[in-house]
């Protein structure tokens, strides 16, 4: 037989738009419609009756653009296939479609149109703690939920300690789960969830949950799920872990599936749609044009930490430089300089014709920033103490990845990697201590 | 290797769709669980606990001895009126809580709806069963009030397990319909109450069946509940004698009023996670 997980058709969904706030009807609505029923099919007779046909069809096609417009299709003719045991990233912007498609492969909602089958069993999880009882014990919500994500009660009876320990609950596993911390919650949930023993498991962004030894943990259990075989469906908006965890990635935007492959390329080409890392426009300063400024990785579209970098920038002086330099900084956003490179340090240039374009720059071996956001701000020197300062900072981004294990690193780990392994434990000798 | 691993089709929605019997089995300690929470949690953090199931019906039997067997004078087969009345309230509260409870019960687990894969037919099922435990504890007061009055339940007391599933039943056949109609309309949620009290006079629960003129026999006995307190009276009282043309009315009506619900419930299903 072939060994595929899941193969999707044409899968689409169709909502209707600005139903958020009133998504189910009054009956008020269906009788007033009902009651209007007759006369707008008997004002419609009228109008056939008398008006010629082209008027007909303007009113048709109105028609048809007002459903149109009270519609949207969340999911528009989806077709991939999944093979048993792979991991895949689902990636794509807010809105885009991930957590609807997830919703229809875990048979929750109805597609409108087209199939999917799927071989396995299918633990779903989009959300942490579905059905947690807060005034029931968590001994008791193991079994509970367990059941509901689809568990049977030997099987959860047969991981009960597992997941106590995986939770790190133990003390307060015959307390009333109103009463634990949010963390503990958030560890007891995850913890059932985790050991569900399904061949297809859909998760959908909840590993953004707890501290970071636990985040550290739940990536770890993924991981492990995806070595035993089993196939996977991660959405998530956090690419680290999404690089960490799969093997492909799916990208969807608008509804659609634009892009499918090996995890580290896709994503890269993903990200490499919203961070420029090039700017054209000219800017002037009193003796240069300046007319480009890129920054570029070696090893692919995106810019990522430890990656060989080039910085170019492209410029025309305007009268003759006798003992021109360049001056590039890294600022944070909130302009903290980070570091910054002298060409002098390197090299002595020649002097610089007027009129004529010269590009000039630097390559970083290894740019040991970490993934976000962050500014060049760029000197200009047309003589031995004239420096002017390029009117203009240039943004550019660093990628997610996995940096230190995979985990999503905040603000306050700094801006900057460092290559670091961990020293080799060792006890160390007692008179040592003593001494 | 693969062979012991089921696959299922995912397909868009049917006008006819199977009833889903066979799956609903595969769930069924999903719907023990889910008994099991509503029981657990109803008397949580309540000073009188489980005392509620009692106080509720004996309050009920208080005032109907007063005002309509005391006051008005309505007869009662020759029963004594508090007993009469409070065998007749035992399925009536447990009909009345299980529908209420099942009506609802959607809507208030949309968060399971919305998240989570199951039969949904699980949910108003275990809004109905969990309220049996009222029931067992009610009928012991039950019992005891019997044996104040000396009266001691005859051979029929053994139809009465099937009457109380009678009960149960019908408050699911009609708590399908209306637990799958509240998820559209929240109009449902306003007239459930309303519904239960008028639904109570048509039962005869403060009244004998006997006092309905014959010419409204017929249209009164399509009320299902008729047959099922009038049988649940002669099981324990013996009283009115021959309860069995109204309890085999209730029996098809229920029959039938359940596979029309389960039918639209199963419709209506597919959209739930939608417009909950």
């Amino acid at each position: 037989m072939s060994n595929v997980a899941i193969r999707c058709e044409g899968l689409s969904k169709q909502y209707r738009i600005g139903s958020s706030q009133e998504r189910y009807k009054a009956l008020r609505d269906v009788i007033t419609d009902a009651a209007a029923a007759p006369f707008r099919r008997l004002s419609r007779a009228v109008r056939n009756g008398s008006g010629n046909s082209k008027s007909n069809q303007d009113q048709l096609k109105a028609a048809q653009s007002a459903i149109d417009n009270s519609y949207i299709w969340a999911l528009d003719d989806v077709s991939f296939e999944i093979e048993t045991g792979e991991v895949v990233g689902i990636i794509g912007r807010n809105g885009a479609g991930k957590s609807t498609l997830l919703k229809i492969l875990s048979r929750i909602t109805k597609p409108t149109r087209g199939r999917a089958r799927v071989h396995g069993r299918v633990g779903s999880l989009l959300e942490v703690g579905t059905g947690f009882h807060p005034e029931l014990t968590g001994r008791e919500n193991i079994y509970l939920n367990g059941a509901i994500l689809g568990m049977r009660k030997s099987e959860i009876a047969r991981k009960f300690d597992e997941i106590v320990a995986f939770s790190e609950v133990e003390k307060f596993i015959d307390t009333p789960v109103k009463r634990y911390s949010s963390g503990m919650y958030m560890r007891l949930a995850f913890g059932v969830a985790a050991h569900m023993e399904t061949e297809v498991l859909l998760v959908d962004e909840v590993l953004a949950i707890g501290d970071a030894q636990f985040q550290k943990k739940c990536f770890a259990r993924m991981s492990e799920i995806g070595r035993h075989g089993r196939t996977i469906l991660f959405v998530s908006h956090n690419m680290s872990a999404v690089r960490t965890i799969c093997e492909h990635a799916l990208v969807i935007d608008s509804g659609k599936v634009v892009a499918q492959g090996e995890v580290n390329h896709t994503i890269d080409h993903y990200l490499a749609q919203f961070s420029s890392q090039s700017w054209i426009e000219g800017v002037e300063t009193p003796t240069f044009s300046l007319h480009s400024v890129e920054v570029t990785s070696e090893r692919g579209p995106v810019i990522k930490t430890f990656d060989p970098v080039q910085i170019r920038v492209e410029i025309t002086p305007k009268t003759e430089i006798a003992d021109p330099g360049l001056f590039v900084s890294v600022l944070t956003m909130d302009s903290r300089r980070i570091a910054s490179l002298d060409l002098k340090d390197f090299m002595n240039l020649d002097p610089l014709r007027a009129q004529q374009k010269y590009e000039l720059g630097f390559r970083i071996e290894s740019l040991p920033l970490l993934p976000g956001n962050y500014q060049l701000e760029i000197h200009l020197q047309n003589s031995r103490d004239l420096i002017e300062l390029v009117p203009q900072t240039y943004r550019f981004e660093v990628a997610e990845t996995q940096v230190y294990g995979g985990r999503q690193l905040g603000s306050w780990f700094g801006n900057v990697g460092l290559k670091a392994q961990a020293l080799v434990p060792h006890q160390v000798a007692e008179e040592q201590l003593t001494r | 290797m693969q062979s012991s691993v089921p696959s299922f089709y995912i397909e868009p929605s049917t006008r006819w769709p199977s009833l889903g019997l066979r799956e609903l089995w595969e769930y069924r300690e999903l719907l023990y669980f889910l008994t099991w929470r509503d029981i657990k949690v109803r008397y949580k953090q309540t000073a009188l606990g489980a005392l509620w199931a009692i106080i509720q019906p004996v309050f009920m039997m208080l005032v109907f001895s007063l005002f309509f067997g005391r006051l008005a004078g309505v007869p009662s087969d020759g029963v004594p009126y508090p007993v009469f009345t409070f065998c007749a309230l035992l399925p009536w509260q447990l009909f009345a809580h299980a529908l209420t409870e099942s009506t609802n019960s959607l809507v208030a687990s949309h968060n399971l709806i919305t998240k989570v894969y199951f039969p949904r037919l699980v949910v108003p099922i275990a809004a109905v069963l969990a309220g049996l435990v009222d029931f067992v504890i009610a009928f012991v007061i039950l019992l005891v009030l019997m044996l104040l009055y000396g009266i001691v339940p005859g051979w029929q007391i053994v139809a009465a397990p099937f009457l109380v599933l009678l009960a149960v039943t019908t408050a699911l056949s009609i708590g399908v319909w209306l637990s799958a109609l509240n998820v559209q309309y929240r109009d449902v949620r306003y007239t459930i109450n309303f519904l239960v009290q008028f639904w109570l006079f048509a039962t005869p629960v403060a009244y004998p069946s006997s006092i309905v003129p014959a010419k409204w026999r017929a249209l009164y006995g399509l009320n299902p509940m008729v047959g099922v307190v009038d049988g649940f009276r002669w099981a324990l009282l013996g009283k009115p004698e021959s309860p069995g043309l109204p309890v085999l009315v209730s029996v098809i009506v229920v029959f039938l009023l359940l596979l029309g619900g389960l039918y639209y419930f199963r419709r209506l299903e597919q959209q739930f996670a939608d417009i909950v």
